[in-house]
């Protein structure tokens, strides 16, 4: 019990000649995404998060333990969720004495909350943590028109009842229609989806790639599931026990016959390419990672699964068109592979989250052509290529859901796994790294490493 | 931040304990309120008894507890009784309430001998008291190694204490302990046994005959935490029978570790929270689940103990319409995956520090994950004996069970170890649940004590055979039934 112990948290391994240690992941837990308005309709985002925060509670025995953070976020969010996590973590037999932190980045959430937590363990201010991230999209908050609420503070600072009347009277029946949030970007009013169309269009990504990409998604992460690589990863939630996106059976025949969804109207895409089937759906779930120092998980007898090597994040200039939405990571990857001295070849798996198929094929497109590798990445060519038999051999977003801010301690869950087996089969040390593209313009990208040693 | 607003949000789960208790059963609410139990009584329906369970009666011996029996097996008997502090009588005449009968009849040689003990217990029944336990104690018949008139007296004990079981009222219940020729009645096994069967822990074991086969097995330091220091496997433990086994092996002492399939993820690992346990997604029926297993439990240091398998699903349908995709997985589940599990554990071997011979040794790559005297339990059913309409497929995986029993229980005699079933009856489960109103409410009267039974009942059972003192009872299989008016 760490409870009892006195106020400062004790620290291992924070040698002062050398301030950065490495952090690592221990494992992860996550429950099954689901669909929004499916098996976890009517649950409320918090207790999605606690669910996932338990199973992972209990796979590593942290009852009653002090961990130095919980953070965590979400995107879709309500005004009185503004302590999600700590309000999670404090519905979890975890120390109640374990501080907690809300982020918010966008589909970069979950990630961002990794990189946070590892940060403070590698700089020796804590020595354990829990990144997580949740969404639901069944229980997105809906808020009221700009002008009721402003009519509704007026009424509250009413002095009298007249006036509090004369406030009152201002309504009008348009003010009263609910204001779900918005799946558009502030800037542009353009849907993500609209905004992936235009960069399709630009890389020229047929549909028969993106749902290509779509397939072997469906099939890898069946496949993963059928394997035994999810069993401890993911823990069954209200009679859900596989992600209810996942079609293992799906067929190219029936990808084929979907309608085009985004850039239908759009005067800039010649040719729609998108559809339901290779666009992420809304979804429900939440997921968690541990997170420690080699001391740290020592003392508990854990594994380290994959060391967290380095982050990077960029922003793009999508408002005006320089640059496509989702196209951040395209340069936050360069920067990160440079700064380690690395390549994509040098990459062992690589995961890409799947916004949508051409988000995916966008990227690599744009990887390897001269142009963007010389004018936008400045470089003397093409910045690489991407062994496919290495892109998300696990599956990712378009088959598992995306519930926003719990695709990072999915992908970095998952990856870490798979590196460590592979490091432990191969003897070799194991590189991965996960990008992920988020709303406003934005990216994150980190780097993994196993060499499959305890 | 103002008050929780979903259900997770309260810490502890000290509430779902209790989930199952008497929610189920309207009709046996009804009876238990005055104006209720005025009309049914009148209209001559049954009167389901309330039946106290461990939280109820915590002393092992319902006071004054009467020893009939005047042979030297007898006074050895009080001895053990004396020893738990009870209020041991050996005559019943100066009564005015009885709380417990022990009947020793462990010399009978001829069937007149049986008279004059039944009708010393005949003149106690009208002042047992509510909840009372009558236990017979005596030898079983051996197919031909005795006399016949010996046999024949040892075979009436059946007939007397499975028609006193119909009789008794008030929640009392009547089971015997039959000690195998050259057990003395102070073995660890009928110590055990007498206990488990005196005390509120077989609330809804009623018209038993449990065999103590050997002298095997000892009895705990302390009773009221017989499984300290054992380490308990549990199958199909997040929800159900599994849980309330998993809690009762906990409460016990033991530490657990719960394995269920990971769609019951996080059922399991919320169980696993509140009872400091160690969760296992696994599917029992997966190819090399076995293998699996011994890994996991290698790489977290864990030697069994006690094994039990509770996993177990039903794809009812009458056998005209039956299909490979209702019949394999039954079998497959409910049996076939254990036989496959038990041979992975066994051939992994003992662990270093135990004491066994026979199947104790290691396999090459790794320590071997069973202690030196293990215990498996398996989950059989009262369809497994006297078959069930619409449940062939249900009823042959758990008679398998029933059979597999004594072959397991002889292969683990070298190292000590023992297997024995527990069958319930009519459990208060959501699986129960669901079975339409009225046949469900035929099913929960039909027997001695007139009502379902809860999951605890069948998790008390499965811990006495796991305990210590249960070493002598092999390949046997104990109902837990409310002694249903089906099969033996």
């Amino acid at each position: 019990m760490t409870d009892t112990a006195p106020a400062a948290p004790h620290r291992d391994g924070a040698a002062s000649d050398s301030p950065v240690r490495d952090a690592f992941v221990l494992g992860g837990n996550r429950i099954p995404f689901a669909r929004s308005g499916g098996a976890y309709a009517g649950v409320s985002a918090q207790d999605l998060l606690t669910a996932a925060l338990d199973g992972l509670v209990a796979r590593f025995g942290l009852q009653d333990e002090r961990l130095g953070v919980v953070a965590g976020g979400a995107v879709l969010k309500r005004a009185a969720d503004l302590n999600l996590t700590r309000e999670s973590a404090l519905g979890t037999p975890l120390s109640p004495r374990t501080p907690a932190i809300d982020l918010s980045k966008a589909c970069a959430t979950g990630l961002e909350t990794v990189v946070h937590a590892s940060n403070a363990i590698r700089l020796g201010q804590i020595d354990s943590a829990i990144a997580c991230g949740v969404d639901s999209a069944s229980d997105a908050p809906i808020e009221v028109s700009d002008r009721l609420r402003r009519i509704l503070h007026r009424v509250s600072a009413a002095k009298t009842p007249a006036q509090r009347l004369r406030a009152l009277a201002a309504i009008r029946p348009a003010d009263l229609a609910p204001q779900p949030p918005r799946n558009a970007e502030a800037r542009t009013g353009l849907s993500m989806g609209e905004h992936q169309a235009l960069t399709a269009a630009r890389w020229g990504i047929t549909r028969q790639a993106q749902e290509e990409l779509a397939l072997a998604s469906h099939r890898s992460l069946a496949a993963a599931y059928d394997s035994g690589l999810l069993d401890d990863l993911v823990s069954g939630y209200r009679g859900l026990a596989r992600d209810e996106n996942l079609r293992p059976d799906s067929t190219p025949e029936k990808l084929a016959s979907l309608k085009p969804v985004f850039g239908v109207r759009s005067p800039e895409v010649a040719e729609p390419t998108m559809t339901a089937a290779t666009s992420t759906p809304l979804s429900d779930g939440a997921s968690a990672v541990l997170l420690g120092s080699r001391e740290w998980a020592q003392e508990r007898g854990l594994a380290p699964l994959a060391r967290l090597v380095d982050a990077r994040s960029a922003a793009v200039d999508f408002v005006h068109g320089e640059e496509g939405l989702l196209m951040a990571p395209a340069y936050a990857v360069p920067e990160l592979l440079d700064a380690n001295g690395l390549t994509l070849a040098d990459l062992d798996l690589v995961e890409i989250h799947e916004a949508f198929a051409a988000t995916v094929l966008a990227t690599l497109a744009a990887w390897e052509s001269e142009e963007f590798g010389r004018e936008r990445l400045g470089r003397d060519g093409a910045f690489g290529t991407v062994d496919r038999s290495r892109l998300n051999i696990a599956g990712s977003s378009l088959a598992a859901g995306h519930p926003f801010a719990a695709t990072g301690g999915r992908i970095v869950a998952t990856l870490a796994k798979l590196l460590h087996a592979r490091a432990v089969e191969t003897g070799r040390t194991q590189r991965g790294l996960v990008s992920i593209c988020a709303a406003g313009g934005q990216g994150t990208v980190a780097l993994l490493e196993s060499d499959g040693k305890a | 931040m103002s008050t929780p607003r979903s259900t997770s949000a309260a810490r502890g789960t000290a509430s779902r304990g209790g989930a199952s208790r008497g929610a189920a059963d309207p009709y046996g609410r009804l009876v238990r309120t005055a104006p209720g139990r005025a009309v049914t009584t009148r209209l001559g329906l049954p009167q389901p008894p309330r039946l106290p369970r461990r939280a109820d009666r915590e002393a092992p011996v319902l006071d004054p507890v009467v020893v009939l029996g005047a042979t030297a097996g007898a006074d050895q008997v009080a001895e053990t009784l004396l020893g738990w502090d009870a209020d041991v009588r050996r005559r019943a005449e100066d009564l005015d309430a009885i709380g417990s009968v022990v009947v020793v009849l462990d010399e009978l040689s001829a069937p007149g001998d049986l008279s004059e003990p039944s009708l010393a217990l005949a003149s106690t029944l009208r002042r047992l008291r509510p909840g009372g336990r009558i236990v017979t104690i005596s030898r079983p018949a051996t197919g031909g190694d005795q006399d016949g008139a010996t046999e024949a007296a040892r075979g009436a004990v059946e007939g007397l204490v499975r028609s006193l079981g119909h009789e008794v009222r008030r929640g009392a219940t009547a089971n015997g302990i039959l000690a195998a020729d050259g057990v003395p009645l102070d073995a660890p096994g009928v110590v055990g046994a007498l206990r488990f069967l005196l005390s509120a822990r077989s609330a809804f074991i009623d018209g038993q005959l449990l065999t103590v086969a050997s002298v095997d097995g000892a009895l705990p330091e302390d009773w009221e935490r017989p499984l300290a220091d054992r380490t308990a496997l549990v199958t199909g433990a997040a929800r159900g029978i599994g849980a309330a086994i998993a809690r009762t092996l906990a409460a016990d002492g033991a530490r657990v570790v719960l394995l269920d399939v990971p769609a019951a993820g996080t059922d399991l690992a919320r169980l696993a929270n509140e009872l400091r346990a160690v969760p296992l997604q696994l599917d029992v029926t997966a190819p090399d689940a076995g293998e699996r297993l011994v890994a996991f439990c290698r790489e977290q240091g864990l030697v069994l103990d006690i094994v039990v398998h509770n996993a177990g699903i039903t794809r009812d349908k009458l056998l005209a319409n039956m299909t490979g995709d209702r019949w394999d997985p039954v079998m497959a589940v409910n049996l076939s995956s254990q036989i496959a599990i038990d041979d992975a554990l066994l051939a992994a071997g003992q662990d270093v520090g135990g004491d066994g011979g026979g199947d104790g040794g290691a396999d090459s790559d790794g320590g071997g994950v069973l202690g030196s005297a293990p215990r498996f339990v398996s989950l059989a059913s009262t369809s497994g004996i006297a078959g069930n309409r619409g449940q062939t497929n249900y009823a042959a995986s758990k008679a398998g069970v029933i059979t597999f029993m004594p072959a397991l229980a002889r292969r683990l005699e070298g190292v000590g170890g023992t297997a024995n079933a527990v069958a319930p009856g009519f459990i208060e489960t959501e699986m129960t649940a669901r079975i339409p109103a009225l046949r469900r409410e035929v099913a929960r009267r039909v027997n001695s004590l007139q009502q379902g039974g809860r999951p605890e009942d069948v998790a008390e059972a499965v811990a006495f055979l796991a305990s210590p003192p249960a070493g002598g009872v092999r390949g046997e299989t104990l109902r837990v039934c409310g002694q249903n008016l089906v099969g033996r």
